[in-house]
């Protein structure tokens, strides 16, 4: 019991992840109005950069910026700073992820002005109307 | 919809969840991405390129030319918002029908605070960027809040005094001018015999410096195209997507 | 110079949409000239780089000037040089006819289209060009982010099937993002060979990370090359974008999505790792076919001419995503001649029904009555395109279907062979029914009437030229299929290690 426990607990951020994720993706597929689609899927994008920031996460480690002291006087030691490489892909992520957001949102104020409406079926019905 | 819904992310959930049982723990400093390229990057980036901010460094040099398409993608989500909401009928009626409020009227203390505190947040945006290279910090970030510092103008007086600032067809210029700035840079390197974005042979060029420190000025250099970008990009779709294209009311 | 040109593939229309984005804030016109110019620069550039790769072997550039795993660098193997030149040849064409399409749809709006349609060439070489899992997801991105606003600027219905693509395209390339950080988190490194080696020297290639990792990825790019049943959002976001859009997006989206997953199969997961699954190749198989024969059974349902043409597309995605999990060298060849010929016919194709619907006026199949009478020219090539659609000799459609065929019977994959041979039946069933429209037009038809038929007279020269151009790259491809498709073998061989 106390392993299974200590399992579940070291990956913690792995359950969380996915939990975050299926809740991004469920709203992307059954929710109707389309800004929630869209909260839905930046809720999706963001799971995927606490994933990817979590793997890269040392105990007892700081932010990776070298402290001077150490390139002068010491080794600089690797266990000692957090892995840089996670949080330089999920920079780029965030960006990716903002410009999707900002394209879909322009989207759905071009259906609205086009349709007056952002809820799946009365816009469903008033294309096939036109 | 809801039951097929509920099954693929019951589904999908479960391979994730399987699948996490061969991940390392929580913090584990031995797992393969904390070892092999990380371990590089943690102990050379300062011998490489005098920049103590390792993830400044591989954002900028190690992997310049993600961070320049990096780039290219709020350039192009920019420009793509812009044309999106510039088409399309535009019926009188329905706008009518929005119900955008009448510009309120301006609040005194709130149009003071913020003209005290624009220049103080610019100030702050810049230190970012150029202090980029010493502590947490760098383009994206210094230009969110230089964006930031514009929008804050646009809601405490409105968008016509911020866009009297910052037009649509300048915040396309900047943003042209970023990015032209990061690629020109790059493409420097190309005339002097080098590869695309390889920094060290700007030192043919930079006065007294060498190839160590000519990466280091040239990531600055990168960094303050970034800045221009992302601070023109963020406030003219921010622009663009309140006044539903219009560039007139909104907010 | 010489070792400057893989960047320069990419570098050149970046540095195009830069120039065009910058020259339209003051002269609109000028932004096609230098559209058009970024695009003849690059396909000068990828000519070279494939003669060069095609004599020295595989050539790498390191961007930043880093070696492979600690910086980003590019791959370039014949197999790819290949793909640049369709890439660049098919997006010259669309470049070309878009100002004769735009005139009409989007007149004004040249300043945002150009510069975006240059952005979305970029992150397609930069897809097929880059050596690297995370460059390539940003690459992605790019071409996605500039589709998407290539789609929505189009009228009517364009808005509503962009925000499903949005939705879909965002979840496809999420999938391939976490399937990297899952080859990440199991070798710590992304570049592509790189990774291969560490799984490889470290028998990590089949431990659990690794396979999913395989699936999320194979599975987002399925999304992203719209493989039924995750097709939902193609056909009508390819549809109803503006034509101009349609004739750059359609030919060459889904075939560099193709194109990837090529590449992750055989240079990545190497061949061995998909035939130690016994029953993935079945399951590939089975899917494959239930989309060629979805794809032409609900397009023979269409009487929009550009869905009907979508939904043939989707089809023909079943074929090469088929061909890629029969897992041996003749399949794989059938595969990048089918990538090949199916963007010359899918260009040629799109642009005969941008030229009938820009001549009519009409998107209803309808438009095609008369055309045989009215525009002789722009209808031989669309029937050109379609005859190789159904697989008539000597067009590249036969060809390519032969290769797959005969790839598929090597492995004794009988049910890819019947959904190949049903697909062609009913290409050519949809095909006699537009012909029937187009030749026996002095049967009176209400459409007639309604949609006051029969008056026009060709499509606009500017869109018919490159509809010819297109046409004769269908039958160039299929005229050189032999000494081409034993190239390709040759090549393939080499890059999937095969005897």
């Amino acid at each position: 019991m106390t392993d299974l426990m200590e399992f579940v607990v070291s990956r913690f951020n792995y359950w969380i992840y996915v939990v975050l994720m299926m809740i991004g993706l469920y709203a992307m597929i059954s929710k109707r109005n389309y800004v929630k689609k869209l909260i839905g899927m930046t809720i999706f994008q963001t799971s995927i950069i606490l994933f990817y920031v979590s793997i890269g996460v040392k105990s007892n480690a700081t932010i990776p910026i070298v402290d001077h002291h150490d390139v002068v006087h010491s080794e600089i030691l690797v266990d000692h700073y957090a892995n840089p490489l996670p949080h330089v892909l999920m920079l780029t992520a965030i960006v990716v992820g903002v410009a999707t957001l900002g394209v879909g949102l322009a989207v759905i104020e071009k259906i609205y002005r086009q349709h007056g409406t952002i809820e799946e079926p009365e816009l469903l019905a008033d294309v096939d109307q036109t | 919809m809801k039951v097929f819904a509920f099954c693929l992310v019951f589904v999908t959930g479960v391979m994730l969840v399987m699948t996490a049982q061969d991940f390392p723990a929580w913090g584990d400093a031995h797992s393969a991405p904390n070892q092999y390229l990380s371990t590089y990057y943690i102990q050379h980036t300062y011998r490489d390129t005098a920049v103590p901010n390792i993830v400044t460094a591989v954002l900028a040099d190690y992997r310049g030319f993600d961070t320049m398409f990096e780039t290219s993608v709020i350039f192009c989500a920019g420009l793509g918002i812009a044309a999106i909401l510039s088409f399309g009928p535009r019926n009188p009626k329905r706008r009518k029908r929005l119900g955008l409020p009448p510009s309120a009227e301006g609040d005194l203390i709130i149009q003071t605070t913020t003209r005290l505190l624009i220049p103080v947040t610019q100030l702050f945006a810049l230190y970012v960027i150029a202090h980029g290279h010493h502590s947490p910090g760098g383009g994206f970030q210094g230009g969110v809040i230089l964006a930031a510092s514009f929008i804050l103008l646009s809601l405490a007086y409105d968008l016509n005094m911020a866009l009297s600032r910052l037009s649509d067809r300048l915040a396309l210029l900047w943003g042209n001018g970023g990015l032209l700035i990061y690629a020109g840079i790059g493409l420097i390197c190309v005339a002097l015999g080098a590869h695309f974005l390889e920094y060290s042979a700007l030192h043919a060029i930079l006065p007294a410096t060498d190839s160590v420190m000519a990466r280091s000025h040239a990531m600055l250099g990168v960094e303050i195209g970034v800045g221009f970008t992302v601070m023109s990009m963020l406030f003219s779709i921010y622009t663009q997507l309140v006044s539903l294209g219009s560039l007139e009311d909104g907010l | 110079m010489n070792d400057q040109l893989a960047f320069f593939t990419v570098g050149i229309p970046l540095f195009g949409a830069i120039f065009a984005s910058l020259a339209g804030l003051w002269r609109a016109h000028w932004c096609q000239r230098i559209a058009q110019t970024a695009i003849v620069g690059t396909a000068i550039v990828t000519v070279g780089l494939f003669l060069q790769v095609n004599e020295v072997g595989a050539v790498h550039y390191q961007l930043g000037g880093w070696p492979a795993p600690i910086g980003i660098q590019f791959h370039v193997d014949p197999l790819n040089a290949l793909v640049l030149i369709v890439i660049t040849v098919f997006a010259g064409l669309a470049l070309w006819a878009a100002p004769t399409a735009l005139q009409d749809e989007l007149p004004g709006q040249e300043r945002f289209v150009y510069p975006l349609m240059l952005l979305l060439v970029t992150g397609l070489l930069g897809m097929t060009v880059t050596g690297d899992a995370f460059n390539l997801y940003v690459m992605l991105e790019i071409t996605s982010l500039s589709s998407y606003a290539l789609v929505a600027i189009g009228k009517g219905r364009a808005a509503v099937s962009c925000f499903t693509y949005i939705v879909m395209g965002t979840i496809g390339a999420s999938f391939y993002l976490l399937g990297v950080g899952y080859l990440y988190l199991k070798t710590g490194s992304l570049n592509m060979l790189d990774i291969k080696r560490v799984m490889l020297e470290g028998h990590l290639i089949q431990s659990q990370t690794s396979i999913t990792g395989f699936i999320l990825i194979t599975v987002g790019l399925w999304i992203k090359m719209g493989l039924f049943p995750l097709h939902g959002w193609l056909p009508n976001a390819y549809a109803f974008a503006p034509h101009a859009v349609t004739n750059l997006i359609a030919p060459l989206m889904t075939k560099v999505s193709v194109y990837v997953a090529v590449r992750y199969m055989l240079m990545v997961f190497t061949p061995d790792f998909m035939l130690a699954h016994e029953n993935w190749s079945d399951i590939g198989q089975i899917i494959a076919c239930v989309a060629i024969g979805a794809g032409s059974l609900i397009a023979y349902s269409q009487t929009d001419l550009k869905k009907l043409l979508c939904y043939l597309l989707v089809a023909e995605v079943g074929y090469m995503v088929g061909g890629m999990w029969l897992v041996n060298p003749v399949a794989f060849k059938g595969v990048i001649y089918h990538i090949v010929s199916d963007a010359a016919m899918t260009s040629c194709l799109f642009l005969g029904a941008a030229s009938v619907i820009q001549a009519t006026g009409h998107r209803h199949v309808h438009a095609l009555r008369h055309a045989a009478k009215t525009m002789p020219w722009t209808f031989a090539a669309f029937v050109l395109g379609f005859l190789s659609m159904i697989g008539v000799p000597p067009t590249c459609g036969f060809f390519s279907k032969w290769f797959l065929i005969s790839g598929a019977v090597a492995e004794g994959a009988w049910w890819y062979v019947a959904a190949l041979l049903f697909s062609s039946l009913m290409n050519a069933l949809i095909f006699f029914r537009l012909v029937e429209m187009a030749l026996f037009s002095d049967v009176a038809h209400p459409a007639d009437e309604v949609m006051d038929m029969g008056k026009n007279g060709e499509a606009a020269i500017g869109l018919r030229l490159p509809l010819w151009v297109s046409s004769l790259f269908v039958l160039g491809i299929g005229l050189a299929a032999q000494p081409f498709g034993g190239w390709i073998e040759r090549i393939v061989r080499q890059v999937g290690g095969w005897p």
